[in-house]
């Protein structure tokens, strides 16, 4: 439910002539923001989860996720029906010379099937498949990340921050990584014997 | 010849004052009275204790009334943006690559005292004084401004034709070039401590686009002088390249015989090219050139090739393929 405060934010900002004089651009890198955000947040579950011990956060990771997509699409929606008034040619004319533009809806287009199957009913349905088809999400996340490094002019450190944090976030679900975050586990619990 | 019409000449007696275009969204009723009393108020101050009510300050108060409608548009018909708008929303990383924190950042920008150094390939070099540069007869041009971050804005300038000021100095027949240069001081622009960037600021034209009759040096906006965020004292003015061409504060002009490299072509030399002219052909990696945001609308627009002034600069470039001269 707090995830829908950031839209809450920007609806009333908007309401209010809070905006800068580039609206448009506000609304698309407010909800692209959020998006991202949510998305990492949610990559950063299962970590929390089985490094900290702390179970709590396994049991968001779910809406974390689906409420990044969310955003994403409202993001997306607002570039071609707001922004670009459904007019295909022009937006044809940016996805085919623009590669954040053709990144960005690749990432998108690959959470589609996950946010449909992410149902209880599905997960029963897919079985073992379902773990594997939502390992997607490894690639569309930073998929997302190159989108945000492609589409910056000059000030590089956003991007970068969050291709850095979801770099850390895949690397500590490495086999090799997870055995060794385990093992240092049990000798701390063995030195306290 | 391009027909007189599309060179709109607005003279700074008809240009609406930033009150009274504010005023417009305001009763007229309620703008009326306020001048009114403001109008009354003055020559109470300055002539009591005469009876203000014998003193009609119509005369006064109505004279801007007239050039609302004539300088309210571009030669298209597209409404000048909001004051407030070109005032907060600007690029000048010399002060902060944030475009609503300029403004703020170049509140206490001190450009007097400013002078221009104009040298190179010339018979007459000339250092010229920001306060006899303002002395030149103003001419006042309403430009589009299209920002290679596809949005755009409609801005009313004032100030002198670059050709006016190069003639003063005579260019050698040598002289194909003029290459610009902003002020390089850290203390004042914070922004240039980033090192990321090749300060100073440089920009460079062709000869003949630098003669153009709609290259403009300008000094003013909006009827008064140009503020620190809009390039103060004196910047460049090209209507039919991207904004960033349209270099700010500049303390140097050199005529020279080859094409300067601009601060944009060293950063990003696949991205910005020495031409940068306004062409919706020419694709962008992150901006779209096919349209554009004109600030103050919610609709995109399609961007017009030389950003509309075709008709006059077109022929600069007959026989050249601008997909490669970018």
């Amino acid at each position: 439910m707090a995830a829908l405060l950031p839209i809450t934010h920007l609806l009333w900002d908007t309401w209010r002539g809070n905006l800068t004089v580039n609206p448009l651009q506000d609304w698309t890198f407010r909800t692209g923001d959020w998006a991202l955000r949510l998305l990492v947040a949610s990559l950063a579950c299962t970590p929390i989860a089985t490094i900290f011990g702390f179970k709590q956060a396994s049991s968001v990771r779910r809406a974390l996720g689906l409420y990044g997509f969310g955003y994403a699409v409202v993001h997306f929606f607002i570039f071609i029906g707001v922004d670009y008034r459904f007019a295909f040619d022009l937006i044809w004319d940016d996805l085919a010379t623009k590669r954040y533009i053709l990144v960005g809806l690749v990432a998108l287009l690959i959470f589609m099937p996950l946010a449909i199957t992410s149902t209880r009913a599905w997960m029963k349905r897919l079985g073992r498949q379902w773990k594997q088809l939502h390992k997607l999400t490894y690639i569309a996340v930073p998929l997302a990340v190159v989108h945000y490094i492609w589409l910056v002019k000059a000030d590089l450190r956003d991007p970068l921050l969050y291709a850095t944090i979801v770099a850390v976030l895949l690397l500590l679900r490495l086999p090799w990584v997870r055995t060794q975050i385990s093992k240092l586990k049990y000798r701390r619990v063995f030195q306290k014997l | 010849m391009a027909p007189k019409k599309t060179i709109m000449k607005i003279y700074s007696s008809e240009i609406t004052p930033e009150q009274t275009y504010y005023a417009q969204s305001q009763s007229r009723r309620q703008f009326f009275k306020t001048a009114g009393l403001v109008a009354s108020g003055a020559l109470l101050s300055a002539c009591a204790p005469s009876t203000p009510s014998t003193v009609d300050p119509a005369p006064t108060a109505i004279k801007p009334e007239k050039p609302v409608t004539a300088g309210q548009t571009d030669e298209l018909g597209d409404a000048i943006t909001q004051y407030d708008a070109i005032s907060n929303y600007n690029n000048f990383y010399e002060f902060t690559t944030d475009k609503q924190g300029v403004a703020q950042m170049s509140a206490g920008f001190v450009s007097s005292p400013w002078k221009v150094q104009v040298g190179g390939l010339v018979n007459n070099p000339k250092t010229f004084d920001i306060d006899d540069l303002r002395k030149i007869a103003p001419i006042e041009r309403i430009y589009r401004m299209r920002c290679v971050e596809a949005w755009s804005m409609v801005i009313p300038w004032s100030g002198f034709t670059l050709s006016n000021l190069l003639k003063q100095v005579d260019p050698k027949s040598e002289a194909k070039y003029v290459r610009f240069e902003t002020l390089l001081d850290s203390n004042r622009f914070p922004g240039q401590r980033d090192r990321s960037f090749p300060w100073p600021y440089t920009e460079g034209l062709r000869l003949d686009e630098a003669m153009h009759d709609l290259t403009l040096l300008a000094t003013g906006i909006y009827g008064k002088p140009l503020l620190p965020q809009n390039g103060a004292p004196i910047r460049l003015v090209v209507p039919w390249k991207y904004g960033f061409k349209s270099i700010k504060s500049i303390v140097k002009i050199d005529l020279v015989a080859e094409q300067p490299t601009s601060l944009w072509m060293k950063s990003g030399p696949s991205e910005y090219g020495f031409y940068s002219n306004v062409n919706p052909e020419v694709s962008h990696p992150r901006w779209s050139q096919s349209s554009e945001r004109r600030i103050g609308e919610m609709a995109r627009r399609r961007t017009l090739l030389f950003n509309g002034y075709a008709d006059q600069v077109a022929s600069l470039y007959a026989g050249m393929d601008l997909r490669k001269n970018y």
